[in-house]
């Protein structure tokens, strides 16, 4: 069993007067130790949420949660997430489970110190005080490649740079060696070349300590980087996934290839157009009307409006191994029309090798 | 020919302290000495992190800013030397389109008041009639339909307000537009058509754009020559083929392996550099090259000294690196590693006594991931 499997999960905003709002419908992905594993999507599809959900950090009030989040603890047994307890999930937090947040200033309490912030978990969580704690929260400054850690402990997040803030939020999060560290947009908020540092330095976290990882976020281009594993949202449902290879090959889901299309490329010819998908996010239809997409879509049908299409595999895939949400899916072409001939033939190669590992 | 000319263009921003008096105890050198030129027709883009003064150099070629020192040459006169009401009529020609869609519309005015205030300003359309067929032409042109005329801001989606910020700039007929971060804050696929609408627009209306951006990406996408800004500073300019091509400053060659691109095969096999450390303080740059504290081909001496001339190396490719010829041919090795590894060593002070069972996980996972990492292809 995975470390996180995640089955039906549904979060609604309910609201008096207001009608509600199905944020989540519906998403089902697992994590396995020491894999990282992307939620993709743009604003609105339900990606923060989702985390959100996890993490047990929605309010109670005006909020449904269904659905199950299956989480094996270090001792072997398997909890629900979405059903504990709040001192239960507070001794979660930090051991077993740990989150980093899109904007680090407003992580932080600004009026604490940042030594302060890191040594609670400390204190909280391994029973640390006094200067074995302050010890520690230096290492673990230092660790995530802070310079002259002692001195930042005594200092306050607005006097750390963007990148220091982002480093310090992940070095709370890593303190007690969490299983599963979820990472909201971690870099979002950052510049390019801080962003590859910030990357650099979770991959590295993946690949010393086996920590799993779920990257939420909405560039392509750091799940490209990234991910094993790779889940497209729409509409708060997965339209698409697969492992990051086979997806940026030949996206089959007609809003991860439109996805694909769109974005500029730093190794593309000037001049070559974009191919943007159509409309907004706005326009979208209840899933159970049919595909939420389909009014945006270029490949749309009248099937794709007898309900909602069911997470299948994809035609001429291993089972299980490219699952797509579509009755029409995009096959045998890469997005970009241009070059769709010779990477159609990288496509094929691709795959074949990434089934035969 | 050139419409736009900037000539060691310089805005620096006084530190003030003080209780009764303000003194001056300090300048924020936002721009520094840029000098470059924007041919009528293209797209000049310009690059670089935040603080890097890429939007202070946009706001004060429209005078936004003050101008320390310098000129700012538009088709043949000097904005930087204008009286403040000549700039104001000036400025017909010179429009600007923001970062934030939702920031830079007034919340309470609907689109038409919003779009006809500067043509009343300016003296376009003789009437109310006039102006709004005039309107009602430019929103068809961005792709908005007529009934927005009498709606507000918050109406609409952010892809949307962005097409109303460029037909504010569009209804004045102007040459020259400046977009500061015109796709930042949109979605990838919102941000595709707003690329598309503003070729388009440039290809049929003529105009000359400056696309101020931190996507290396939009940027290269859009523009036909892209300049680099470091710290004030001009660090390369190039033809957008060919500084994608060939980079030549240290500076340009860590942010283009840092942009992460959407295709993991080139993703695991290309070049990284990895910076140290963020970018130092405007207010007090280094001395010499200023990228010299983070350049990984670092010189002793020359680099921390003297201040790189921005030097045209042929093809309209200009730098400004002591030793960019000798980076690119090879003979100059980088005086430390460029992807260095970040994470420092787990000390035994970091392990956990009490949970045994913990880091027997760890490395039993460590033994998986070993093992995973040895059959994949």
């Amino acid at each position: 069993m995975s470390l996180l499997s995640v089955d039906e999960l549904t979060v609604t905003f309910t609201g008096r007067g207001t009608r509600d709002v199905n944020a989540v419908s519906g998403v089902s992905f697992s994590v396995d130790e020491g894999q990282v594993v992307g939620l993709v999507g743009e604003s609105g599809c339900g990606k923060s949420v989702t985390s959100l959900a996890l993490m047990g950090l929605l309010p109670k009030r005006g909020v449904r949660v269904g659905g199950r989040a299956l989480f094996r603890t270090k001792g072997g047994g398997s909890t629900d997430l979405l059903t504990l307890g709040r001192s239960a999930l507070r001794d979660l937090r930090g051991p077993q489970l740990a989150m980093i947040f899109q904007d680090p200033l407003s992580s932080l309490n600004p009026v604490v110190p940042i030594g302060v912030q890191v040594t609670e978990i400390l204190a909280r969580h391994r029973g640390m005080r006094g200067k074995a704690a302050r010890d520690q929260a230096a290492h673990l400054l230092e660790r995530v490649g802070i310079p002259d850690p002692t001195r930042r402990l005594r200092e306050y997040p607005h006097q750390l740079s963007g990148g220091m803030r982002q480093r310090a939020l992940i070095a709370m999060a890593v303190a007690c060696a969490p299983r599963l560290l979820i990472a909201d947009e971690p870099t979002t908020a950052l510049d390019v070349t801080i962003q590859a540092q910030i990357l650099e330095l979770l991959k590295e976290l993946v690949d010393d300590q086996g920590t799993a990882l779920l990257m939420i976020t909405h560039d392509l281009g750091v799940v490209a980087g990234l991910c094993d594993d790779v889940n497209v949202l729409y509409a708060g449902k997965v339209v698409e996934a697969a492992g990051r290879r086979p997806l940026f090959a030949a996206p089959a889901h007609p809003y991860a290839h439109g996805l694909l299309g769109s974005i500029p490329r730093l190794d593309s010819p000037r001049g070559e157009p974009l191919n943007p998908i159509r409309g907004s996010i706005n326009d979208t239809i209840a899933w159970g009307d049919g595909c939420a997409f389909a009014p945006r879509c270029d490949f749309y049908t009248l099937a794709c409006l007898e309900g909602a299409p069911a997470l299948a595999d994809l035609p001429g895939a291993e089972p299980a191994a490219h699952l797509v949400r579509c009755v029409n899916p995009v096959l045998n072409e890469a997005p970009g029309a241009g070059d769709a001939d010779d990477a159609g033939a990288d496509t094929e190669s691709d795959t074949t090798k990434e089934a035969s590992a | 020919m050139s419409l736009l000319e900037l000539d060691d263009v310089k805005v620096h921003f006084p530190v003030k302290r003080g209780v009764l008096f303000d003194r001056t105890v300090g300048h924020v050198y936002a721009v520094d000495g840029v000098s470059l030129s924007v041919t009528a027709g293209q797209t000049y883009g310009l690059v670089g992190e935040s603080g890097c003064g890429k939007t202070t150099l946009g706001r004060a070629i429209l005078r936004l800013n003050d101008i320390t020192a310098g000129h700012v040459v538009f088709d043949g006169t000097d904005l930087a030397a204008l009286p403040d009401e000549e700039m104001r009529r000036a400025r017909r020609r010179l429009q600007m389109v923001f970062q934030d869609p939702l920031g830079s519309l007034n919340p309470r005015q609907n689109i038409e008041s919003i779009l006809a205030e500067g043509m009343a300003a300016h003296g376009i359309g003789a009437d109310r009639e006039e102006r709004r067929t005039r309107i009602l032409e430019i929103l068809e042109r961005v792709g908005l339909p007529a009934t927005a005329l009498s709606r507000y801001p918050h109406e609409f989606s952010g892809g949307q307000r962005q097409r109303i910020g460029i037909a504010r700039a569009l209804v004045l007929e102007p040459d020259l537009i400046i977009c500061d971060e015109p796709v930042s804050a949109l979605d990838v696929s919102i941000q595709a058509q707003v690329l598309n609408l503003l070729e388009e627009l440039q290809d049929s209306l003529g105009l000359t754009y400056v696309v101020i951006a931190h996507d290396l990406a939009v940027v290269r996408h859009i523009s036909d020559v892209i300049g680099v800004m470091y710290l004030g500073q001009l660090v390369e300019e190039a033809p957008s083929d060919v500084l994608y091509a060939e980079p030549r400053h240290p500076y340009t060659r860590a942010l283009m392996s840092a942009v992460p691109v959407p295709d993991p095969d080139l993703e695991d096999s290309r070049e990284r550099i990895l910076l140290r450390g963020d970018l130092p303080s405007p207010a007090n740059p280094p001395t010499g090259c200023r990228f010299h504290t983070r350049c990984p081909w670092r010189q002793a001496e020359r680099c921390d000294t003297e201040r790189p001339a921005l030097t045209d190396i042929g093809g309209g490719h200009r730098v400004a690196c002591h030793f960019a010829a000798e980076i690119a041919d090879g003979t100059l090795e980088p005086v430390r590693e460029l992807a260095p590894k970040l994470l420092g060593a787990e000390t035994p002070a970091a392990e956990v006594p009490a949970e045994v069972p913990a880091d027997a996980a760890a490395q039993r996972e460590k033994g998986e991931r070993g093992e995973k990492e040895s059959t994949t292809p």
